[in-house]
């Protein structure tokens, strides 16, 4: 009998396995590493990193397929801006260039596609990236939603610098740029609930100026990483995993809006686990930890970072969250889709 | 520190001190499925003292329905021109055979909602559609539910019907002290159950059965309150009815909502996962509002099909064993490929154990410094 919880493996995709989840580490690891995996690819980093004579450059690609196509604090081509510029920055790579490929659904608005451009113009502007190159399709009704977008991002690596899991020590800081979970929260209301009004508001924002920023002034920095699909646990989780360390967070130190807090309690969502899209963990040492909070408030995007935790010398991979009330629990990677509760 | 944080506190250290004066082991069960995880969310279990249990109880919604009703839910989706509205936590529960996420993925018209209404507002917008409320939940749910029925009749929609499995939290709590062998020396009750049912009818389990019941909300100062208080009361001997969540629960409850509920639903005997048929502990539609029952519109007719072998979800949620007692816990059954209910749900306590607590590898151990 075809018991779907038994099986070894499953037969088709399920949308939760577009959840950046652990069940999105199922199809990766299980499907795609096997066939295309090679040393650059099997790093599974935001940016694969290339070499070009003495140069080192960084490459990244992300579609986009969020509905509604505009929400509160953003729409989806700011996103497609925003989401590749950031993967590169978190790498430690300046942008060279951008390229979009747009898939539009037959019927879409052509106004609505000019508010899209816009949008994300407006944004590379803002960057200082700009779209260097590109492609249309145009599909029929039923056969995409709106609009998708795909954006790649080339950018160069400073000489001499390694962000990765491997030079996280003992003793590290984890600081983030600011209060979590408002992009997926702002997304969730605006599509499931439109005839509620909030106050939510999408984080979404290019973070590379200020990321170079901080690299410029702080040395240190040991790994970065945007906190997008699988939120704050996710990446804490999973630099617990991938160093074998023990990560710790403080959760009294952990921002989240007191709208967001509302909205995810009605949801029945943690906001720990859910998306931002303007958001970087960065795990910097323990020495330079207030000097890089201090350049990080000096940029719009990072007025309200924190120190919200810290690399503890237990190699038990773990990710522990210290509650507000003293307690401790484990935290671990979203499995998927994140599903509202019933009551 | 916040205030907030003092304040819990101080209710910890009051628990720690009449629990060590108590010598004695307590447990008390919580019957809400926030609670459960809530109370691992806030970290409240690592801080307990070792002879206090909160046991989970038939709280979560997803976890107590009967196999039988989840494969009537599978076996509705299937169908051709039937669209299923479901509640999110319900997408993944496994059925005898396949699960709605599943179904779903083999071209099922499985909708995800968040109110009822949204399942009365398809079944007005795609009129060929035969759409179908899986309405599942306990008396959070259920107003809502009779208040979809009552609207798609005001409509006039011929197309919306709803397969109603709503259950009470009462006769379940009456039929674990009646029938199960597990002890309890007090009960932590429901939030939002109690908003709508009040607080008063809690009263027999205080007088009758002698246990204490103490009502409170979801935050980390309500539910270290609350557990504070069941131990003072134990401590006591003197069972009691306490209200900690006044600011929501009345005496009462929410006269509205209980009028709308008589209205359209009359208890009738429900199939619990675990508990297996109690009388009067569920609601079925009454024979006026008939005409949009889709068990009768469908000619489903209600089976018993045995829980997934191994799967001890129904004695987790009674408070018989915990889920590391449970062969297939964290081995076979995690929630990514989930076999019991309490893994699916996000208010499931096998979920909320092997999200919270580390996987069977380290027994019954937090995580320790």
């Amino acid at each position: 009998m075809d018991r779907p919880t038994r099986m070894a493996h499953w037969k088709r995709v399920l949308l939760a396995h577009g959840g950046g989840g652990q069940l999105t580490d199922d199809l990766v690891g299980g499907v795609v590493l096997p066939r295309l995996g090679n040393s650059a690819l099997n790093e599974l980093l935001d940016s694969g990193i290339a070499t070009a004579g003495d140069e080192q450059l960084a490459l990244t690609i992300d579609s986009y397929v969020v509905q509604p196509l505009e929400f509160p604090g953003g729409d989806i081509g700011k996103l497609a801006v925003c989401g590749t510029i950031n993967d590169l920055a978190v790498c430690g790579a300046a942008p060279l260039g951008l390229a979009m490929s747009l898939i539009l659904q037959e019927g879409l608005e052509r106004s609505v596609l000019e508010r899209l451009m816009d949008s994300a113009a407006a944004t590379a502007k803002e960057a200082g990236v700009a779209v260097i190159t590109g492609d249309t399709k145009v599909v029929g009704h039923g056969q995409g939603d709106g609009v998708y977008i795909t954006t790649a991002g080339l950018g160069r690596l400073r000489s001499g610098l390694r962000l990765h899991p491997d030079q996280v020590r003992p003793g590290d800081a984890i600081l983030i740029n600011g209060p979590i979970a408002d992009h997926g929260l702002a997304v969730m209301l605006a599509r499931e609930m439109p005839q509620v009004t909030s106050v939510l508001k999408s984080d979404v924002a290019p973070l590379n100026k200020m990321i170079q920023g901080l690299l410029d002034r702080v040395a240190g920095i040991r790994f970065m990483r945007d906190a997008t699909r699988g939120g704050l646990a996710g990446v804490a989780a999973d630099l617990a995993s991938r160093t074998g360390l023990h990560v710790v967070l403080d959760e009294a130190q952990i921002l989240v809006r007191p709208g967001t807090r509302h909205a995810a309690e009605m949801l029945g969502l943690d906001p720990l686990d859910v998306a931002n899209e303007g958001k970087v963990v960065i795990v910097v040492e323990k020495e330079k930890a207030p000097l890089a909070l201090e350049t990080l408030r000096e940029y719009i995007h990072g007025v309200d970072s924190r120190l919200v935790g810290w690399i503890e010398d237990r190699p038990d991979g773990i990710c522990e969250l210290r509650t507000t009330i003293g307690g401790r629990r484990v935290l671990q990677k979203p499995y998927g889709e994140q599903l509202p509760r019933i009551c | 520190m916040t205030r907030r944080s003092v304040e819990v506190r101080e209710f910890l250290m009051r628990l720690e001190w009449a629990a060590a004066k108590l010598e004695r082991d307590v447990a008390f069960m919580e019957v809400c499925g926030t609670h459960t995880v809530n109370a691992f969310r806030c970290g409240l279990h690592s801080l307990m003292p070792p002879n206090v249990t909160l046991l989970s109880g038939p709280g979560c919604p997803v976890c107590v329905t009967a196999q039988g009703d989840v494969d009537q839910m599978i076996h509705l989706a299937g169908r051709p021109g039937v669209t299923l509205c479901t509640y999110g936590d319900m997408l993944r529960v496994t059925g005898s055979h396949s699960s709605l996420e599943l179904e779903r993925t083999r071209g099922a018209d499985i909708r995800v909602i968040y109110s009822a209404m949204d399942a009365v507002k398809l079944a007005a917008d795609e009129p060929r559609r035969e759409v179908v409320l899986a309405a599942v939940g306990f008396e959070t749910t259920a107003p809502a539910t009779a208040i979809a029925v009552l609207e798609a009749h005001r409509r006039g929609l011929k197309n919306f019907s709803a397969l109603v499995t709503h259950k009470l939290v009462l006769p379940a709590m009456r039929a674990l002290l009646d029938g199960v062998p597990v002890k309890l020396d007090g009960f932590l009750c429901p939030g939002h159950v109690s908003v709508i049912i009040g607080a008063e009818v809690y009263r027999p389990i205080v007088e009758k059965y002698g246990k204490p019941c103490v009502i409170v909300g979801f935050e980390d100062l309500q539910l270290a309150a609350g557990l504070c208080r069941l131990v003072e009361l134990a401590l006591d001997g003197t069972p009691r009815l306490e209200n900690l969540y006044p600011q929501a629960v009345s005496p009462r409850g929410n006269a509205r909502a209980l009028e709308v509920l008589e209205r359209v639903f009359e208890p009738v005997e429900a199939r619990w996962r675990g508990l297996a048929a109690i009388p009067a502990s569920g609601l079925g539609l009454r024979a006026k509002w008939s005409q949009y029952d889709a068990a009768r519109k469908f000619g489903l007719e209600a089976v018993d099909a045995p829980e997934p072998p191994g799967c001890r979800c129904g004695e987790v949620i009674t408070g018989q064993c915990t889920p590391h007692d449970c062969t297939l816990f964290g081995t076979a059954c995690t929630p990514v490929r989930p076999i019991g209910p309490c893994m699916v749900s996000s208010e499931g306590t096998c979920q909320a154990w092997f999200k919270y607590k580390r996987a069977r590898t380290a027994k019954h151990e937090y995580v320790k410094t």
